[in-house]
């Protein structure tokens, strides 16, 4: 029923440089993960690798459901989605950025209007609906990416950083956002902060990176 | 001096008598050059997209082609097909010099490679964050190349105006392969260019005008939408 993954002896290299290795971490239960370390320790490649974007130079990603594997192709690539630290919003509204991963999926228009709408809600950017995305605030940037990634109702949910440039009222936007999320049993959420305090706020489930190698932080609840 | 004013006038009725013979030039002109536009750009488009999406060998070599091609002389061009299409030429037995229709394909090849070079520029300075962003939502490979075009658009949209200004300014190619015959293949730059050796300055003149106001718009279109494609991009 619930979309796990299994990431296991991952290795990733950059120019030679070993960023990470042997990384194996199995995310079966639902709730919300929160991967820290030092900048520069392989966060966001981490991320990358285990929502398909990037491939590892070793190692595996796999996906299972109920302990059945799922194939690594489109269909299941359209189950999970990562927001990028930087978000990437395509020059145009608010509102077609959110439509975007509904369009391509061929969903009717009424549906996407009536999707958009309570994504926007969601993310309380209703107001803004029919701004350029470009010319939010980043703390707006933020929401923009989250909403355009929660429309298609993803069951695994890489956050990057969601609130790094981000301040302390927006911050608590989003962290709300990510416990709401939980409550309604929402996405499994995999995400990286260097709030310590957001960590212990957010997580079930603490990682941390330290020189390559990814181990559990400690249960926190 | 006089005779400049009096040239001037005669111009400026000519304009306003909405006289045939002008007319019948001034939609030639833009017949002939739009026709070439849109067959440049149908076949610009896809070249500019496999460049900017698609690893192939010589890929680099056609690129800097391209980008060669885009100063192009066009009375080299025009010469070219003019050999093409002459009677003993080898494509001779189409029987094409000397139509609007060889004057298209001349144009076409002036306005293919600024379409699809300036094209090209364009896709490949959209930021690749965006690939990256489509490719977490879902898309497929195809559905991300038509994303990035997208966000490329007003580039291309400006390549495709800049293509225009080059075939509605031009004289040399179009004066080799359709030989300005009156009321056939005569369009503004060919009859100013004639008119003025034969010292009828009038219609040249009225031409001249015409053209002038026709860049002017072609250079305002791509002022706006340079200016538009820029707000979006500023935060
Ligand atoms: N595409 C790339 N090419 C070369 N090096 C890269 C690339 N992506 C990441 N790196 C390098 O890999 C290392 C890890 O980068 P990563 O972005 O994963 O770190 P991070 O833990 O997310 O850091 P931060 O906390 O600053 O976001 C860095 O040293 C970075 O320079
Ligand atoms: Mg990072």
């Amino acid at each position: 029923m619930r979309l796990g993954i299994e990431v296991s002896n991952i290795t990733k290299k950059y120019n030679g440089d070993p960023i990470l290795r042997n990384c194996s971490f199995s995310f079966k239960t639902p709730g919300v993960y929160i991967l820290t370390g030092p900048n520069g320790c392989g966060k966001s490649t981490f991320l990358r690798i285990s929502s398909l974007i990037e491939p590892p130079d070793s190692g595996m990603v796999s996906f299972f459901s109920d302990g059945n594997p799922v194939p690594a192709d489109l269909q299941l690539r359209r189950r999970i989605t990562l927001v990028l630290p930087k978000v990437g919003v395509f020059n145009t509204t608010v509102f077609k950025n959110i439509a975007y991963g509904l369009k391509i999926r061929g969903i009717h228009r009424r549906e996407v209007e009536e999707k958009v709408n309570r994504a926007l809600e969601f993310v309380r950017l209703s107001h803004k609906k029919d701004q350029n995305g470009l010319t939010l605030s980043s703390g707006e940037t933020q929401r923009l990416g989250i909403a355009r990634a929660l429309v298609i109702e993803p069951e695994i949910l890489f956050l990057d950083e969601p609130t790094a440039s981000v301040d302390q009222k927006n911050s608590l936007i989003i962290e709300e956002i990510i416990l709401t999320m939980k409550k309604e049993n929402g996405p499994t959420v995999i995400m990286t902060t260097h709030d310590q305090g957001q960590a212990k706020r957010l997580a079930d489930t603490l990682l941390v990176i330290r020189d390559g190698v990814l181990s559990a932080g400690g249960d926190q609840k | 001096m006089d005779s400049i004013i009096e040239s001037f006038s005669k111009a400026l009725s000519l304009i306003l008598s909405l006289n045939r013979e002008l007319w019948g030039i001034i939609l030639l002109s833009i017949e002939v050059s739009g026709t070439a536009l849109v067959a440049a750009t149908i076949l610009g488009l896809p070249v500019s997209a496999l460049l900017g999406f698609k690893k192939f060998p010589l890929r680099g070599m056609i690129i800097t082609a391209l980008n060669t091609f885009m100063g192009l002389p066009p009375v080299v061009v025009g010469l070219l097909i003019y050999l093409l299409l002459s009677r003993s030429g080898p494509l001779g037995f189409l029987a094409l010099l000397y139509t609007p229709t060889a004057m298209i394909i001349a144009q076409t090849i002036l306005a293919f490679p600024i379409v699809a070079s300036l094209s090209h520029s364009a896709i490949v300075s959209v930021d690749p964050i965006i690939r990256q962003a489509s490719m977490t939502l879902g898309a497929t490979p195809f559905q991300i190349s038509l994303a990035i075009i997208r966000e490329a658009r007003y580039g291309i949209i400006s390549a495709v105006i800049a293509g225009l200004g080059r075939v509605m300014a031009e004289v040399g190619a179009i004066l080799i392969v359709g030989g300005n015959i009156a009321g056939f293949t005569r369009v503004m730059t060919t009859t100013i260019a004639m008119e003025t050796d034969k010292g009828n300055f009038e219609l040249a003149l009225a031409l001249g005008i015409i053209l002038l106001m026709i860049s002017l718009l072609i250079n305002l279109a791509l002022y706006f939408i340079q200016k538009r494609g820029v707000e979006g991009v500023n935060r």
